[in-house]
């Protein structure tokens, strides 16, 4: 017969997952090592790029101008999900927090969503401090276009998120970083983003998550055809969902 | 009828490729007792800590915590939890470990409380990060009271402590049986075992050797030391009946016997110098010694 254990009301429940996601995203902003990179890099190529070095030439060009500031958006949503899960997934199951976790009684799927949140909200974050730098590149977007397009990135964070647990779940906390790296550099240059690929290249560009969600927010800002946009959202949507349930049991296998 | 049991594993077995860690090893916590949990390095104490919290399963046999399979997040409600290993993050600042701890249950002691009763409130605002090798340990186990725990599982938790910091903790966990909490303890201090423990559940090579009372414990090794300065050879001692060993020590003779008041009267008798006489009985420690190495 079971002892008798006090029950969790509702609102500690909805608590326990507010103070896991305030912690997370806390010890995360404290991590200057972490946290500067991530927040202030994209800002800064864009500015190097799109003000500096290639300035004069993109004010003719708004096209172009659009093309650079939404490459450089994407690198920023990318970053904090991978790198932000695959190392810290990867160095809590080696040193033994994760462990901790489940043996103690967190809510399920806490810590998972504390993460994403922490993800989406240095993607906010950088998304600030892209629009706040726009106007140096000649971006011809308006404050409404950017709002759409920030939630776009905020939202389509989530099969980084996704890839960087995975990492997580099968690297060592020494091998992750190297790992998340394999796939962070490749992908941001092979789906075009950042460069137009050669034609008979392009194919390669259709594998890569950071293409599609590019897509995504062409169309939403009207500067792509609509109706690719579902397979677009259901290729996120795919990789989200098989990367974290890979992970999921991997991690309740082998801890 | 009832199980008044607080955690039990029956019969439990468990494999990790060619090594046996638990083989049909059965244990059960009682209601407001503190269980020691002892066996040499590799003997299945962890696997069984593992198994009780639902860490892993076993793959015979069963585990039950409050009479609720253990990954069970109703059962880890009652539980609080000091693992020998877990590297917090170091960003965050004491108390505020203990806050996202303390999250997790329905009716946890206020954070100010649990750093005044573990004395780690000098420490609150300080980075876990920047704390030392015995703080950190200190501040593990005011995480693991947060919760107002029924059943609290110890993984050597005086590591690394200095002797206030030690007393801390035994003073607090005496504290905490008296209130009807059940502490499982794991511990390589044989006195610490000795001083808190009401029962003590010996492991080797994945089998319960024995459990019972340190008392018991003690008991079942029935033999004393006798060391003395003599002139008596050694093989003449040990020709004598109660006498199990001779052998030459740092002190003098080292005798081991069943009935010593025989074996000191003859000694005394045989020779007249005799002298630096002294009595044992066999400690926790040489009682553990013996009964895990009965099992090599």
């Amino acid at each position: 017969m079971a002892t008798a254990l006090p029950a969790m009301p509702p609102s500690r429940v909805r608590r326990a997952y507010a103070v896991e996601a305030k912690y997370e995203c806390l010890r995360m902003l404290r991590a200057p090592a972490f946290a500067g990179p991530f927040l202030l890099l994209p800002a800064g190529l864009f500015v190097l790029f799109g003000a500096l070095l290639f300035g004069s030439a993109i004010a003719k060009d708004p096209k172009a101008a659009a093309f650079m500031f939404m490459g450089f958006s994407i690198m920023g949503v990318m970053g904090p999900g991978m790198f932000g899960f695959g190392i810290t997934v990867a160095t809590e199951r080696e040193h033994g927090l994760l462990q901790l976790k489940r043996a103690l009684p967190v809510p399920p799927a806490a810590s998972l969503l504390a993460k994403m949140l922490m993800s989406m909200l240095f993607v906010a974050i950088v998304m600030a401090t892209m629009a706040a730098v726009a106007p140096l590149g000649h971006v011809p977007l308006s404050a409404l276009p950017m709002l759409y397009f920030s939630l776009v990135c905020v939202a389509g964070s989530a099969p980084f998120c996704a890839m960087g647990f995975l990492i997580g779940a099968l690297a060592s906390a020494k091998s992750a970083p190297a790992f998340v790296n394999l796939l962070y550099l490749p992908m941001i240059y092979l789906s075009g983003i950042l460069f137009p690929l050669p034609k008979s290249a392009e194919w390669i560009a259709y594998l890569s998550p950071a293409y599609h969600l590019d897509r995504i927010a062409l169309t939403v800002l009207g500067a792509a055809r609509y109706d690719g946009l579902l397979l677009h959202i259901a290729v996120l949507a795919g990789v989200t969902v098989v990367c974290t349930a890979l992970a999921v049991r991997r991690l309740s296998r082998h801890g | 009828m009832e199980n008044a049991n607080i955690a039990e594993l029956d019969a439990v077995s468990k494999r990790f490729g060619n090594v046996m860690a638990l083989d049909e090893f059965s244990l059960a916590v009682r209601p407001g007792e503190l269980l020691a949990l002892l066996g040499p390095n590799g003997a299945g104490k962890t696997t069984a800590i593992s198994l009780l919290l639902g860490l892993q399963l076993p793959d015979r046999g069963s585990a039950r915590l409050f009479g609720l399979p253990p990954q069970s997040i109703e059962a880890r409600r009652g539980i609080g939890v000091m693992l020998q290993e877990a590297a917090l993050a170091p960003e965050l600042r004491v108390y505020e470990q203990i806050d996202l701890v303390a999250s997790y249950y329905p009716d946890p002691l206020p954070v100010a409380r649990v750093l005044e009763l573990t004395g780690t409130a000098p420490l609150a605002r300080r980075p876990y990060g920047k704390l030392s090798g015995g703080q950190k340990r200190q501040v593990q186990f005011a995480m693991a009271l947060a919760g107002r725990p029924r059943l609290l599982f110890l993984d050597e938790p005086t590591v690394g402590l200095d002797m206030q910091s030690r007393e801390t903790v035994w003073d607090m966990l005496r504290r905490l049986i008296a209130d009807g909490c059940s502490i499982v303890l794991t511990t390589h201090y044989l006195e610490e075992a000795e001083a808190l423990a009401d029962r003590v559940a010996v492991i080797a090579k994945g089998k319960l050797v024995v459990e019972g009372t340190v008392d018991e414990m003690r008991a079942l090794v029935v033999r004393k030391r006798i060391t003395c300065h003599t002139r008596l050879a050694i093989a003449e001692v040990a020709a004598w009946p109660d006498v199990q060993t001779v052998t030459n020590g740092q002190h003098g003779l080292l005798i081991t016997a069943s009935n010593t008041e025989n074996v000191v009267r003859r000694l005394l008798a045989a020779d007249e110098d005799l002298h630096g006489l002294e009595v044992q009985s066999a400690g926790l420690a040489e009682a553990f010694t013996e009964l895990t190495q009965e099992v090599h």
